[in-house]
């Protein structure tokens, strides 16, 4: 049988990957999508070693091979199985980086090949065609390493140096957007020149120096809430760097995988823009508050525990509506038992108001409520629960600012125009904050201040267990 | 690489990116962190690139630098197929499986 019937395979892996990722879009098909991918991706390796083990070579040794899948694997899946939910965000990023440079390292090894092993180096067509592959894998390979690696210790906060925190920089100066442009454009500069160079090593490192600098200066200027988005947009610049990868090598599959996750990628991207109501430019080249914070002028009384609890005894409806703040103290738990103890106590209704854009990840809010076993149908979207505000005796909102302020409402300031929980519309509010400072748009919240809001300034964690313990001794 | 294999390939690289526009259209807030894990996850396709790569003779240190390198991605490249799959269905089993089973 001839050699290339074998790789057929590759569009069977193809097609799974479509079904996949179309599936992962709807709730009730995503965990069939995922498995179709998994598939996928074990019919593209053995049909990648069968065409490989049938070719003219054969398998030279197998001891590579089989030493790299199977200690990536293990790695992969103890990292996978070990990650707590809430550091889920900072995982993802770090296996896109990795993506990124094992395509920029496929390029790097096929570079090798010419310069230092003698193998001889493309000619006619395949030498720019190569070359230029070679080149743009590595410009958004290594980027993608080095971005997504930054992304990571920002979605953590910091990284600990001899037991010292750091908290991770953001800063992002006007002027250094152009210098953004100059870091790309010299890139492919020097891919264009090594095209007569090939065997030129200063091109080679001076290409991926650039790239891992162009890498941090892009995600340096973006901050918390901006974070998902950049992931989401380094995703999809490590499927394209795969696809780029497929050029050098002419394998389809490569180029069709890498290029459908970078064009999905890019729209999720937009998709997740949307729901704040930002724009990709704003993003990457505008920094998001930030720098002018306003200043506090006001001040309010905080409250204690026990005076929440005393409101909320026989309330017949409550809202909670989680953010950042019940990530960072872990207090899902917590959360959990309020709605329990309410539940039992005074047969009260909870719900839970989920922003799209609430914490560090979509889904994040979601997640951490779900492993505190929250029943599914509490969990409620923006737009399906604001209305219920009217009606509701109490709103709960533990660690979230920016996604209630109503100054989105109005026309002017970095907010105006975001989508917000209506929870001014509730009859109280309560809202646990360890103090009135501004959220990450650097706005004063006037919702802090009406008559009908008590502040409960303390850890999400601590004040959560207070109310419990108060409500207990009702 | 002959003149039609490239345009060929150019063929496949366009539609695809198409065809990735048009597959993604309307995704609830909650699934896009698992959707964009689980495309990750098979942005690690390029194993298939590092394979070939490793297909040279192993003589332990003497072992050609290149090989090294395509070593080092595949298990970079697993690690990203793996852990991404794994991550991906253990935050579908939190959202997702919860539904089914109410």
């Amino acid at each position: 049988m001839d050699v290339s019937w074998i790789t057929a395979g590759y569009l069977i892996s193809a097609a799974l990957f479509i079904f996949g990722l179309k599936k992962l879009g709807h709730p009730r098909t995503a965990p069939k999508g995922n498995q179709y991918g998994m598939m996928g991706m074990a019919v593209a390796v053995i049909t990648t070693v069968a065409q490989m083990q049938l070719g003219d070579d054969g398998i030279i040794s197998w001891t590579l091979i089989i030493a790299g899948i199977l200690t990536g694997s293990l790695i992969g899946y103890i990292m996978a199985a070990r990650v707590e939910m809430t550091g889920m965000p900072e995982m993802v990023a770090l296996f896109n980086g990795f993506g990124g440079a094992a395509s920029a390292l496929v390029a790097l090894s096929e570079s090798w090949t010419y310069i230092y092993e003698g193998r001889a180096p493309p000619t006619g067509l395949d030498l720019p065609v190569i070359v230029v592959a070679a080149g743009l894998s590595a410009l958004v390979g290594w980027m993608t390493l080095t971005g997504s690696l930054l992304a990571m210790y920002k979605l953590k906060g910091g990284v600990k140096i001899f037991g010292k925190w750091i908290k991770t920089p953001t800063w992002g100066p006007a002027w250094l957007n152009p210098i953004k442009g100059i870091l790309f454009f010299s890139v492919i500069g020097l891919i264009y020149l090594s095209i007569n160079d090939i065997t030129n090593t200063n091109y080679l490192w001076a290409i991926i120096a650039i790239s891992c600098i162009l890498g941090l200066v892009l995600v340096l200027p973006i901050g918390g809430a901006d974070m998902p988005v950049v992931v989401s947009l380094l995703n999809s610049l490590s499927g394209i760097a795969a696809a780029f990868t497929g050029f050098i090598i002419g394998n389809s599959v490569l180029i069709i995988a890498g290029s459908l996750v970078g064009a999905s990628g890019l729209i999720l991207t937009f998709i997740m823009c949307k729901a704040m109501n930002r724009t990709l430019g704003d993003v990457l080249f505008k920094s998001f508050g930030g720098s002018q914070k306003q200043d506090l002028t006001r001040t309010k009384v905080g409250v204690d525990a026990e005076e929440v609890a005393m409101m909320a005894e026989g309330a017949q409806k409550i809202i909670i509506v989680p953010g950042y703040g019940m990530a960072v103290s872990q207090c899902q738990h917590q959360v959990k038992e309020f709605a329990d103890l309410m539940t039992s106590k005074y047969e009260t209704e909870i719900k839970y108001a989920i922003h799209p854009v609430a914490g560090r990840m979509p889904g994040h809010m979601n997640v951490l409520l779900a492993e505190a076993n929250v029943p599914y149908e509490q969990l409620t979207e923006m737009d399906e629960i604001n209305p219920e505000f009217a009606n509701c005796d109490m709103a709960i909102v533990i660690g979230a600012n920016d996604t209630t302020n109503p100054a989105a409402r109005g026309d002017t300031g970095p907010l105006a125009g975001m989508p917000i929980i209506d929870v001014d519309k509730a009859r109280t509010v309560v809202i646990i904050k360890r103090s009135l400072s501004v959220g990450y748009a650097g706005v004063d919240n006037d919702l802090f201040y009406e008559d009908k809001t008590m502040m409960l300034f303390g850890d999400g964690k601590a004040m959560m267990a207070d109310l419990n313990t108060a409500i207990k001794e009702l | 690489m002959t003149p039609e294999i490239l345009i060929g390939s150019i063929t496949l690289f366009v539609l695809a990116i198409f065809l990735g526009f048009e597959l993604i259209t309307k995704v609830p807030s909650m699934l896009h962190t698992p959707l964009m894990s689980g495309a990750n996850a098979i942005s690690g396709i390029s194993v298939v690139g590092a394979l070939f790569g490793a297909n040279v003779a192993f003589d332990g240190g003497n072992t050609a630098i290149s090989g090294i390198l395509a070593f080092v991605a595949i298990v970079l490249a697993m690690i990203n197929v793996v852990g991404g799959f794994a991550v991906t269905n253990r935050m579908l089993k939190m959202i997702a499986g919860k539904k089914r089973r109410a």
